[in-house]
C-alpha cells in the first residue's frame, strides 16, 4: 500500500468554516472517520491537495431528541449509533445498521455522514493502483471500460453502506451545508443511480445531521446483512424491513436494499401486501418481489445470483422474526 | 509541507512530536517515538495489527493521522506489560501458544484487553465478532480465542 501523498490539513471550528476552507482549495476532501477516503487516497482513487478535518466541529457530534423528530450530527460515530437509547424501537433497524458495519475499531472512528456519503464499491475498482492499471483501469476512474458490463457506458460500483435502507424506512431527511448555506432533502433524493457518480451533492457540500421523524405508529423494524465473514465485511445485500401488523395483518410494510446496485433503495410494489396476514406463502411472495428488485450485478466476487437471492432470503427472515 | 507539532500521552507519558500532516498515527509511533511494537500489515484497515488505543478507543492507527492524537491519550503495545509484569492476556498468550510468528500478536493483545475492559465474561462469538478485525495467517484463531476466553475466566475469579 502506497504512503498518503503530501496534503494540507485544516481544521475548522464550526460548519460555515469547513464550507469556507473547502472552497477555497476546491481539489480538497472533508475528513472525518477516514476509515474509507484514507484507504482511497492511498489507493489513489482519491487525490486531494488537503483535507478539512470535521472531528473539532461540536454541532457534528450532538444526537438530539427533538419533538417531532430525532437529529444525528454527521460526525456521530457507528458505535454511538449502534448504542444509542434513542434509537430503540421502533429505531431498531438503524442501530443494527450501525452496529454492523465493519469491526469493531472501524465503528469507533466511522461516522454516520462517511456512511451515507460512502462511494460506491466494486472489485475492479477498490484495489491498488498497480492492480487497476495492469487492468486498464474501469470507467469509474481513469478508464473507458466497465469489466463488470463491458458492452455499456453505465458503472454498476454498488453503494455498501449499511445504515442508509435503515433510515430510508423512516423518511429521514438530510441537511446538508454548501457555499450557498443550509438545505434540506429527502435522504432518498441524496442519491441517483449511477455508481460513477451517486451522490447528489453539489461540490463543497457536507453532511451536517439526518433528521429522523419520529413515527406514532406501532411498527418493528430490524436489519440484517449477508456478507463474506459474517463478523466484518460490506454487505454482499443488506436489507432493512419495517413492519407494522393491525388485527394480525400487515398494516405497514417497508423494505430498503443496499449492497445490490449503485444506491439504496425503497422496495417498490409491497402495498399489495396490505391487510394479508403475514403466513408462508405471503412471505415467499414477498421474497420473490425483492429478490426482483435486488437487481446486482458482477461487482463483487460473490456471484450476483446469489446476492439477489439472498437479499430475498434475509427479508423473508427478518419479517418473520420481527414480531 | 510544515510540520506540526504535538503534544499527547503516550502509555502515560507526555510526548511530544512534530509530523507532517499526512503522517499517520502508525508512521509516528514507529518512524518517531520509536515504539514498534504495533505493527503495519496492510495499512488499510483491514488487518488490525497497528491496533491501538486513542482516548479509550479502539482503532487501527494505520486510519488515524498523527494530528489527531493532540491532547489525547495513546496506549500501545508497549504499555500493556506492567514493568515486568505481564498483564493476563500477555502471559495466557504465552502459556497456551496463542502466537506463532507474532506479527498480529501485539493487536490481537490489544484489541482482546479493548473488548475485556467493557465485558469481562463474553461469550466466544462475542470474542471472535470483536476480534474480527484482527487477522492472524498462522494459528487459524482458536488458540487465540481460548487465550482470551481463559483470560477472561481468571480475571473473574481472581
Amino acid at each position: 500500500m502506497e504512503h498518503l501523498p503530501e496534503m494540507h490539513l485544516q481544521h475548522p471550528a464550526t460548519v460555515e468554516e469547513a464550507v469556507k476552507l473547502h472552497a477555497a482549495a476546491p481539489a480538497s476532501r472533508y475528513l472525518a472517520g477516514g476509515s474509507d477516503l484514507l484507504v482511497n487516497i492511498r489507493r489513489g482513487i482519491e487525490r486531494p491537495d488537503s483535507l478539512v478535518y470535521l472531528n473539532g466541529i461540536a454541532e457534528l457530534h450532538t444526537i438530539t431528541d427533538g419533538l417531532e423528530q430525532i437529529s444525528i450530527g454527521g460526525a456521530v460515530t457507528l458505535r454511538e449509533l449502534a448504542e444509542s437509547q434513542l434509537l430503540r424501537k421502533p429505531f431498531s433497524a438503524v442501530a443494527q445498521a450501525a452496529g454492523k458495519v465493519a469491526g469493531p475499531s472501524h465503528r469507533e472512528y466511522g461516522t454516520l455522514g462517511g456512511n451515507l456519503c460512502l462511494d460506491t464499491r466494486c472489485v475492479f475498482y477498490n484495489q491498488s493502483e498497480w492492480w487497476r492499471a495492469a487492468n486498464n483501469y474501469c470507467l469509474k476512474y481513469r478508464g473507458d471500460i466497465c469489466h463488470v458490463a463491458p458492452g455499456g457506458k453505465k458503472c454498476f460500483a454498488a453503494f455498501s453502506g449499511d445504515v442508509a435502507p435503515a433510515l430510508l424506512l423512516f423518511d429521514a431527511e438530510v441537511e446538508l451545508a454548501g457555499p450557498d448555506g443550509r438545505r434540506r432533502i429527502a435522504l432518498a433524493a441524496l442519491y441517483r443511480n449511477d455508481g460513477m457518480d451517486h451522490l447528489t451533492m453539489t461540490r463543497g457540500e457536507l453532511l451536517v445531521a439526518v433528521h429522523v421523524p419520529k413515527i406514532p405508529a406501532p411498527v418493528r423494524t430490524g436489519y440484517a446483512k449477508s456478507r463474506v465473514r459474517g463478523s466484518i465485511d460490506f454487505p454482499l445485500a443488506g436489507v432493512a424491513v419495517r413492519l407494522g401488523l393491525q388485527d394480525e395483518k400487515i398494516a405497514d410494510l417497508r423494505i430498503g436494499l443496499t449492497g445490490v446496485s449503485p444506491l439504496p433503495f425503497l422496495v417498490r410494489g409491497l402495498d399489495k401486501f396490505v391487510g394479508r396476514k403475514p403466513d408462508d406463502a405471503c412471505l415467499e411472495e414477498l421474497r420473490e418481489v425483492v429478490r426482483g428488485q435486488a437487481k446486482a450485478m458482477k461487482t463483487t466476487l460473490t456471484p450476483p445470483h446469489y446476492r439477489r437471492r439472498v437479499a430475498g432470503a434475509l427479508a423473508q427472515k427478518l419479517a418473520e422474526s420481527i414480531f | 509541507m510544515a510540520k506540526q507539532h504535538i503534544t499527547t500521552t503516550i502509555n502515560g507519558e507526555e510526548t511530544e512530536y512534530l509530523c507532517e500532516p499526512q503522517e499517520t498515527l502508525l508512521d509516528v509511533l514507529r518512524d518517531q517515538v520509536g515504539l514498534t511494537g504495533t505493527k503495519e500489515g496492510c495499512s488499510s484497515g483491514d488487518c488490525g495489527a497497528c491496533s491501538v488505543m486513542l482516548d479509550g478507543r479502539l482503532v487501527c492507527s494505520c486510519l488515524v493521522l498523527g494530528v489527531e492524537a493532540e491532547g489525547k491519550t495513546v496506549e500501545t503495545i508497549e504499555g500493556m506489560a506492567d514493568g515486568d509484569e505481564l498483564h493476563p492476556l500477555q502471559q495466557k498468550f504465552l502459556e497456551e501458544a496463542a502466537l506463532q510468528c507474532g506479527f498480529c500478536t501485539p493487536g490481537v493483545l490489544i484489541a482482546a484487553k479493548a473488548l475485556l475492559d467493557i465485558n469481562n465474561d463474553p461469550t466466544e462469538t462475542e470474542v471472535r465478532y470483536w476480534l474480527a478485525g484482527n487477522l492472524c495467517r498462522c494459528t487459524g484463531y482458536d488458540k487465540i480465542i481460548r487465550a482470551v476466553m481463559d483470560t477472561a475466566a481468571d480475571m473473574r475469579g481472581a
